[in-house]
């Protein structure tokens, strides 16, 4: 057994730092895409339109059905042979493509499920008051909705961050991406991955606080 | 003018309003009395569609609805022009007392904010909840949550406000002030619909009480006539049982 190099991955920490942004920037738009098209197909999941629905529930079921990484090579690698205005897709492109349309998929069941928790009695009050659907759907029922949903939500954008790894796959020089680089280099690959890991957990804790945050604000309607 | 004519609703194969027709006044007080399960509150709910009617019409001011073939520009109409005041209050959980007012101000009849909030301010102040106007339902009590209730449908000023069993979910101790709200409303001549279990307070409010039982309405008349000297046997034993 050798010992750790701790100078090599002090070294490592800043350079490692610096594509945390990019890590960053794939999980965020990915997220904001994902929540959008996730809340829509909860809509429709809840409201059953008539051959939309079939659509909905074939996608939903592809993409919680098939790996992400077989999506990603997928989007990446297969459409463009097929799709000739893909051939210029970029990695990072295609894995926020990916991540939306996988984690959408898992996040519409959530939504709709909370959706369905929100009490009749706040449908039927809507409605009285002669709000159409989609106002009561916006106004009163969405946002009761994310309550119930947020911690489940939120967990998906963690599983997200840590999954926009895959990236690397796809060529895209990446936080995973990078440390693989450095410890081709360098040949210190348990100090390299294990440097990445803890940016990774410390990303992750970070955003805990983060969702004791969202949570209180939230709630703050339900606060006795 | 409201007018119902030949109104009939059903659950399954089980009939719940037979051919009920009723016109009510601009300003009259008409309350429902009836046994549990007799359709009063389908009465109240088919009104605004919270239920659907399956055949009949509602008239109400210058909207006239065949309920059998009524479009969606029919049952939001219907809704626009009644307030609806419910038993269990059914306040938005996600709005403070003041936005609970405010809301259909601004997303239905698409009033300013300014104007909602000024409206509000008024109704806040005659449901005597200022100093809860930015409270959420959580933390309102029984009977203040059904003050809101009742300022979020008069803020509509609606043609006609329907309360199905307003004070039936209250603890006693808040019965008192929903009721007085609702005859302070009563002043102001808004014509009203109520279905309630309270004999005295229907007695006092009331223009004319209608008897529902089995679906129907069985007998109707001003409060003297009905709860004092009912002709109808159903309406008499009724009337003894809740004493």
């Amino acid at each position: 057994m050798r010992a750790l190099d701790v100078d090599y991955m002090l070294e490592l920490v800043p350079v490692l730092l610096g594509y945390v942004p990019l890590t960053l920037f794939m999980a965020v738009v990915g997220m904001v895409f994902a929540l959008i098209l996730a809340a829509l197909m909860a809509v429709e999941r809840v409201a059953r339109i008539p051959v939309l629905d079939v659509f909905v529930r074939l996608f939903i079921s592809f993409f919680r059905g098939t790996p992400l990484l077989v999506q990603l090579f997928l989007f990446y690698f297969g459409l463009p042979q097929m799709l000739s205005f893909l051939t210029t897709i970029n990695g990072v492109t295609a894995t926020i493509m990916g991540l939306t349309l996988h984690f959408s998929a898992y996040m519409a069941e959530s939504i709709r499920a909370a959706i369905l928790g929100v009490d009749r009695a706040q449908w039927e009050a809507s409605l009285s008051t002669g709000m159409t659907q989609a106002q009561m759907m916006r106004r009163i029922i969405l946002p009761q909705a994310a309550r119930v949903a947020a911690p489940t939500l939120i967990n998906y954008f963690i599983d997200m961050v840590k999954s926009t790894s895959l990236a690397f796959t796809l060529g895209v020089t990446e936080l995973m991406g990078a440390a693989q680089k450095e410890a081709a280099g360098s040949f210190l690959y348990f100090e390299a991955f294990l440097v990445v890991a803890a940016i990774y957990w410390i990303m992750v804790e970070v955003l805990s606080w983060g969702q004791q945050w969202i949570e209180t604000y939230l709630n703050k309607a339900h606060a006795r | 003018m409201i007018s119902i004519q030949n109104l009939n609703k059903s659950f399954g194969e089980t009939p719940v309003l037979q051919d009920i027709s009723l016109d009510i006044s601009p300003g009259e007080r008409i309350v429902v009395i009836g046994p549990s399960g007799t359709g009063k509150s389908t009465l109240l709910r088919c009104l605004n569609f919270l239920d659907t009617p399956e055949s009949g019409r509602i008239t109400i001011g210058d909207l006239a609805v065949d309920v059998a073939c009524a479009s969606k520009a029919d049952i939001l109409g219907l809704r626009r022009r009644t307030g609806f005041v419910f038993q269990n209050y059914a306040l938005f959980a996600n709005k403070t007392a003041r936005q609970n007012i405010t809301e259909a101000l601004v997303t239905v009849k698409g009033m300013s904010r300014a104007d909602a909030d000024a409206r509000a301010e008024t109704i806040l102040r005659e449901t005597g909840l200022e100093a809860r106007a930015d409270a959420y339902p959580a933390s309102l009590s029984g009977g203040q949550q059904q003050r809101v209730g009742i300022g979020r449908a008069m803020a509509l000023d609606a043609e006609l406000m329907l309360f199905d069993e307003p004070t039936s979910a209250l603890d006693p101790e808040w019965v008192g002030e929903v009721l007085d709200l609702m005859r302070k409303l009563a002043e102001t001549h808004q014509t009203m619909l109520i279905v309630t279990h309270e004999m005295q307070f229907a007695r006092e409010i009331a223009d004319r009480i209608l008897f529902m039982d089995g679906g129907r309405i069985v007998e109707e008349g001003p409060p003297t006539q009905l709860l004092d000297a009912p002709c109808d046997p159903r309406t008499k034993a009724f009337l003894r049982r809740v004493g």
